[in-house]
């Protein structure tokens, strides 16, 4: 009888002595990114299921992200199948509004040298030792978008998938405090002062139709491998945009985008098992994904100069810097920046142009990638 | 493949083949822009 007892007991007591150091430290990660998105507002719609998805992995003889744990399946089948970014796509297209990009279509361009950290951290994440698909999954957090990020990553590098993850969405929402100083450090007074004409509507009804039937077209031909990213931003924006379908937008927008990222952030909470997420390569690619989105902001910038240049100095160069993906954020904090240096200065329109340009930018900067690695045999 | 030729490809043909489409993206805007242009009657009806 002693025996059963002490067998029960010691039961009650094996979670405790099963958990080491790493459980802990991740127990203790969870709860800051819970602190991050409940009290400091940091993204959190995704950081609260993240956190608590963390928790949950690390908390011994669970086994939740064993075969048929709760949280392995919700994680087969959404992230491996690749469901869940691609759902959520669809509430974004439903969601986003590219009237302003369409307004002044030069802006694109912006889009594209918002990209530009995706490619030289590639590089710098080769130099430093990664494989080849570890570099891609590492750079592609410079796309500045979660949903592209957890696309790629969880099809090439799905060991990476909780630290690339947790940079993507955490640089996300510092991008009002990583921004700023980089885009006062690249341009004057004088550009920061330059006052942008107000944009007059342009866009006919049939043009915001046909955009996202064009962009799946033309994008999908030029890079097929990432017409999954496209097709379903661009269905989301058509279902929007034609108004026929109002049923189908509110779902995707609202009841369909809030369970999947409920079900995405717990996934991803889940992959941050202490034994797989504490080691140095996790620190590195934290690393790697600060500078991909500096290096973006300072292409972005960079670019923006060169059409103040080529506009005359019609074109502020701040805008440059919302040339990310990081929607709507960005584009508020080249308003709030502009307006620190000339209070008549209305940039939210102009920089929400850039901003739209660099979510569609990071989408083809996605699938161009994928295209060529397909085409270089390596996928 | 080493990882320098891996690199330098993916930057070039990589970058430059975003920056390529979202160029023939904006140059195909502008051309529907003209094609199908915004009249007054669509802001009266909205």
């Amino acid at each position: 009888m002693l025996e059963a007892f002490a067998n029960g007991f010691s039961g009650l007591l094996a979670g405790f002595l099963h958990l080491q150091l790493s459980n802990v430290v991740m127990i203790i990660v969870g709860c800051v990114l819970l602190y991050l998105g409940i009290k400091k507002d940091f993204e959190p719609l995704l950081l609260v299921p993240i956190g608590f998805g963390c928790i949950l992995v690390n908390i011994p003889l669970a086994n939740l992200m064993e075969p048929h744990g709760f949280l392995r399946t919700i994680y087969d089948a959404g992230i491996m199948t690749e469901l869940f970014p691609l759902l959520i796509f669809v509430g974004i297209g439903a969601m986003t509004d590219f009237s302003p990009v369409l307004e002044n279509p030069v802006t694109f361009l912006l889009g594209a040298a918002g990209q530009c950290g995706i490619f030289l951290t590639l590089g710098l994440a080769l130099a430093l030792g990664f494989t080849e698909l570890d570099a891609v999954a590492i750079g592609v957090i410079g796309a500045c978008d979660g949903p592209t990020a957890i696309y790629v990553t969880a099809k090439y590098a799905p060991h990476l998938l909780g630290a690339v993850s947790v940079a993507a969405y955490s640089y996300m929402s510092l991008v009002p405090v990583i921004q700023p100083p980089i885009m006062r450090a690249l341009t004057t007074e004088k550009e920061r002062m330059v006052v942008m004409r107000a944009t007059r509507k342009s866009v006919s009804k049939t043009t915001r139709i046909l955009f996202p039937l064009v962009i799946t077209i033309l994008g999908g031909l030029i890079a097929p491998m990432g017409l999954p990213l496209l097709g379903t931003i661009m269905l989301g924006n058509l279902m929007r945009e034609c108004g026929a379908v109002e049923r189908l937008t509110k779902a995707s927008a609202n009841e369909i985008a809030n369970v999947v990222t409920l079900l995405l952030g717990i996934s991803i909470g889940a992959t941050m098992d202490g034994k797989i997420f504490l080691q140095t390569q996790t620190l590195i690619i934290l690393a790697l994904g600060f500078i991909a989105i500096c290096l973006d902001t300072a292409c972005g910038v960079l670019l923006g100069k060169v059409l103040y240049v080529t506009s005359k100095g019609k074109i502020n160069p701040l805008i440059g810097a919302a040339g990310i993906s990081a929607f709507p954020m960005s584009a508020r904090v080249v308003m709030k920046e502009g307006q620190k240096y000339n209070k008549k200065n209305y940039l939210l329109m102009h920089a929400m142009g850039a901003n739209a340009a660099g979510q569609i930018g990071s989408v083809i900067a996605a699938a161009v990638m994928l295209s060529v690695l397909k085409g270089m045999g390596i996928i | 493949m080493d990882k320098l030729t891996f690199g330098v490809t993916m930057l070039v043909v990589g970058m430059g083949g975003t920056l390529l489409t979202l160029g023939i993206i904006s140059a195909v805007i502008a051309l529907m822009k003209k094609i199908f242009p915004y009249k007054k009657e669509e802001e009266e009806k909205a």
